[in-house]
């Protein structure tokens, strides 16, 4: 009988997934106001009913107690979020808020499955961080002393990655955190304050080598702490922040070739860079050894074809950190490729957002920032999901929002409490333009009349 | 009021709003174009999800290593495997008690090839693992076995594998140690696979112990595709082949045999020291004289040998889904005149498997194209309906058409005059190569024999590969166990 429910859930859970994802692109289309509010609505009521179905099939297989108070907690903080949001920051953008609150919710449900525990602290950790996070755009707006902090922000960069390198921890083969924290996450938003800061006003040359220079420190840094995702998304920022602001394609390319053979390098030179090609290229070679965690993660992706097999009916837990840098396999063999589809588009709607907000903002400085953070956010995705299916080498790194870890929950959740901060500040100067020109509009009339 | 004026001007306008779009559009076209290639690296993860999704998921479910679809047993009753014929080959039958066990009505004959299913797994057990353990019962009935928590049927496998011809080799083959392959080189099917000594896959549990211990006979490996051999004088093709391509001909080949040859000390003996004195490559490679390839592989060099060698697979990877050994060609530019003289006589250091020189044999009789070698025909639900049908396709082109036909008119002579003349005049017409492959050290050598052909040389129809372990020549063990295949294909 349970099963059969789990099998009708396969579906609805993929039919819900498909749903969210409509409204999202939907969402971004349609400007009239009243309209996208009754959506955003009904958007909510998706990730209600997504996460009731899910916590039903979760209890009934697992029969765990724990479950039911775990769902009551995640709806109080999806309540939570979207209530503060609302009354402290109307302007903030509600879309970018019912995103997080889906990822999350994904996030959760996986999570619950694979480990009842870590699902519980991860919680946690997104509950104190969004608390955190709300005072984040009032900073914003607050701080505008914050474009001056350039050399601060790299030394701190610098000296955050170097402390890792030398005192860290080293799990599965990298060094990664210090003291169970995880720098590296937190420095991402630091890296693109210091690059914002840099260049938002003078991109000429000098100053386009200075950012070249404590880039390069901070991505040989993580290579040398193994941290080969980490410096490949710091690199990609760099990139494309120097692109942007300089517009010139020039930078873009040369990067790019100076990556490729950076890449060549580092692959003789490294053995660990080498065992990740190898592991991606043939992975049943070296099944016994690195290539078992891909191998896994195929099975994984492949057994569960287009709707999954089911919460509890397959076995992700045999993917070795499936719920770090494996999450989006348990997603695919568990909810299926249909919901894993989606979930690629939710997170490319939310990049689309960003690059969108950061379109809107007329700051300069706050301008480089969102898309920066943006860069960071899409191209975490890009790394993760891309290693998780083989379509590029592994790298180790989580999905933001979704998978377990609370440095990279913490720090996403306030890269987009800043994103929020710049977008109510946008909102701020567009009336307020809206204001001065109406003054002198009337203004100016009433001197014709006189 | 100028002031104010200077300072509306700056502000936004609608008048001016045209003008500034494009403005802001150049402003903004790297942020456009970052989009993009964002955009264009999402959609190209999802398109590989989809790709991997509909075309290479199944090499990976299907992977021996993957034991994800063991827990699929809980709620599904294994499916059987059938022979081509509609013969069950494996089936899961239900004890007294209950419990379920795995059934191979034919013993020990497709051991190998069928596999089992215990103790790991092996063979079509394993390759068609999912399939087995999948249900595509009609959904009503899936339903209803989920409410009464009954088990659903998994879906059965029908094989490629031929139990008359299966048979035929088996009883042929006896119980000398050895192996026979049957393929149909225009699709790639394999009809059957024997391999001796074997074992019982319905009593392995019980003889686990002892099976895995019993070094002298290893029988539990599949001799067809795990066992290297000396190829002995089945090599020739291949150095056939290397004097075609350096010589575009075989014609205007001449040599006088005198029974041996000398170079450096090393003599090449032929069978016996028969002394087949004036001949051309078409008589040379009829009586397999081994004096006259001797010379040919000398004159050709170990790198062209080579070269021609791994063109046909040696060294490579073979495109079998089974489990195999690929096959050894160590000779190289530097190797001496002793070993070219071994090598291009199927001695020296080269190793081959019966499958191997089945694909080969296939490659020529389909006019150089190999194609994919299975062993699944067909996947049906419980009840018959087709769930997947396995389609022949072309692996590669190894051979040109032209290369192919003069080798295959070569194998021909083999039949008509040559070492296997005894499978003519049988009513179907075969081409083929024996072979005996000395093996051991010391003075009292013996010799593996080998054939492989395929009949109907017009419009071939089935290839044998035949290996029996110390069977002596070629011609007076493995011919006989080709005929009795041919004989089967086509009388029974």
């Amino acid at each position: 009988m349970v099963n059969v429910i789990v099998e009708l859930s396969k579906y609805l859970l993929a039919i819900l997934m498909i749903l969210y994802t409509l409204q999202c692109f939907q969402m971004v289309k349609k400007r009239d106001e009243h309209r996208q509010k009754t959506m955003l609505v009904k958007q909510l009521v998706v990730i209600v009913l997504f996460l009731s179905l899910s916590f039903l099939i979760l209890f009934l297989k697992s029969g765990e107690l724990r479950l039911i108070l775990l769902y009551g907690q995640v709806l109080m903080y999806i309540a939570a979020v979207e209530i503060l949001y609302r009354i402290f920051y109307k302007k903030a953008s509600m879309l970018l808020i019912n995103n997080m609150c889906m990822l999350i919710s994904t996030g959760l449900v996986i999570l619950c499955r694979l480990n009842i525990e870590k699902a519980q602290r991860q919680l946690m950790i997104v509950a104190a961080g969004s608390a955190l996070a709300l005072v984040v755009p009032v900073m914003i707006r607050k701080m505008s002393f914050l474009k001056k902090l350039t050399w601060i922000y790299a030394g701190l960069g610098v000296v955050m990655l170097a402390a890792v390198f030398v005192l860290g921890r080293t799990t599965f083969g990298a060094k990664l955190s210090l003291f169970g924290v995880q720098p590296s996450e937190f420095v991402k938003i630091i890296f693109v304050f210091f690059m914002a800061s840099l260049l938002w006003k003078n991109s000429s040359f000098p100053q386009v080598v200075r950012a070249t220079v404590i880039a390069g420190m901070h991505v040989l840094i993580l290579v040398m702490s193994r941290d080969l995702g980490s410096a490949l998304v710091f690199f990609i920022t760099y990139l494309v922040m120097v692109y942007v602001v300089t517009r010139n394609p020039i930078y873009f390319a040369g990067g790019m070739a100076g990556g490729a053979a950076a890449s060549v390098i580092a692959y003789f030179l490294f053995g660990h860079v080498q065992e990740r090609v190898t592991a991606w290229k043939r992975p049943f070679s070296v099944y016994e050894q690195e290539g078992y965690q891909i191998v896994q993660s195929m099975f994984a992706i492949g057994t569960g074809g287009w709707f999954g097999m089911g919460l509890y009916q397959g076995s992700p837990e045999s993917i070795p950190v499936a719920e770090e840098d494996f999450v989006f396999s348990a997603i695919c063999e568990e909810l299926g490729g249909i919901c894993a589809i989606c979930l690629i588009l939710i997170c490319m709607s939310f990049f689309l957002m960003i690059v969108n907000i950061s379109l809107q903002i007329k700051n300069p400085f706050y301008k480089l920032i969102a898309l920066g953070l943006g860069t960071e956010y899409a191209f975490q995705v890009f790394l993760h999901i891309g290693g998780a299916t083989k379509f590029i080498p592994m790298t180790g790194i989580t999905l933001p929002l979704v998978s377990y870890g609370g440095s990279s929950a913490l720090t996403t959740i306030i890269m987009l409490a800043i994103i929020q901060g710049l977008y109510i500040l946008r909102e701020d100067e567009d009336e307020e333009l809206e204001r001065i020109r109406e003054a002198l509009e009337q203004n100016a009339q009433e001197e014709i009349q006189a | 009021m100028r002031e104010s004026e200077k300072r509306l001007n700056r502000m936004p306008r609608k008048k001016s709003r045209r003008k500034k779009a494009s403005q802001v559009q150049f402003r903004n076209r790297p942020y456009a174009i970052v989009s993009y290639l964002f955009v264009g690296i999402f959609v190209s993860l999802i398109v590989w999800l989809v790709y991997f999704n509909l075309v290479r998921s199944e090499e990976f479910i299907n992977s021996p290593y993957n034991t994800r679809q063991d827990t699929f047993a809980d709620r599904v009753i294994r499916g059987s495997i059938l022979s081509s014929e509609g013969q069950v080959l494996a089936s899961t039958e239900a004890a007294d008690d209950g419990s379920e066990y795995r059934y191979y009505p034919y013993g020990s004959m497709f051991a190998h090839v069928v596999g089992y299913d215990s103790n790991g797994k092996s063979g079509l057990e394993s390759e068609a693992n999912f399939h087995l353990l999948s249900s595509h019962a009609f959904f009503l009935e899936q339903m209803k076995n989920e409410f009464q928590n009954a088990k659903n049927r998994g879906d059965n496998v029908v094989s490629t594998l031929s139990v008359k011809l299966q048979t035929a080799a088996y009883n042929a083959l006896g119980d000398r140690k050895g192996a026979v392959v049957v393929m149909e080189p225009s699709t790639g099917k394999i009809l059957a696979m024997v391999s001796r000594p074997d074992f019982d896959p319905n009593y392995l549990e019980e003889n686990w112990e002892y099976l895995i211990a019993d070094e002298e006979n290893s029988s539990l490996l599949n001799r067809a595709a795990q066992g290297q051999y000396p190829p002995g004088s089945v090599f020739k093709i291949i150095t056939a082949l290397d004097y075609l391509h350096k010589h575009k001909t075989v014609d205007g080949f001449s040599y006088n045999c005198q029974g041996e040859i000398t170079k450096q000390e090393h003599t090449i003996t032929d069978y016996d020291r028969t002394v087949h004195g004036e001949e051309d490559l078409r008589s040379a490679f009829a009586y397999s004289c081994n004096s006259a390839f001797a010379e040919i592989g000398v004159r050709l060099g170990g790198k062209s040998l080579r070269e021609t060698g791994e063109s046909l697979l040696f060294n490579k990877k073979l495109p079998l889904t089974m489990d195999y050994k690929p096959s050894v060609l160590s000779v190289d530019g530097k190797s001496g005149v002793p070993l070219m003289m071994q090598t291009s006589i199927g001695q020296g250091n080269t190793l081959v498997s019966p499958v191997h020189m089945a694909l080969i044999a296939c490659t020529i009789a389909n006019q150089g194209v190999l194609m994919k070698p299975y062993l699944i025909d067909r996947v049906e639900n419980y009840s018959g309906a087709r769930v997947k049908k396995y389609m022949p396709g072309i692996y590669r082109e190894l051979l040109s058409s032209s290369d192919a036909s003069t080798l295959a008119e070569l194998m021909e002579g083999v039949v008509s005059y040559g070492t296997a003349a005894s499978l003519g005049g049988n009513g179907y017409t075969v081409a083929g190569k024996t072979g005996s492959a000395e093996y051991g050290e010391g003075e009292i050598k013996d010799s593996h024999s080998w054939f492989v052909g395929y009949s109907n040389v017009e419009d071939p129809d089935i290839v044998v590969s035949v290996i029996i372990e110390g069977g002596g020549t070629g011609s007076e063990s493995a011919v006989p166990v080709a005929g009795a295949v041919f004989n089967s294909y086509y009388y029974e």
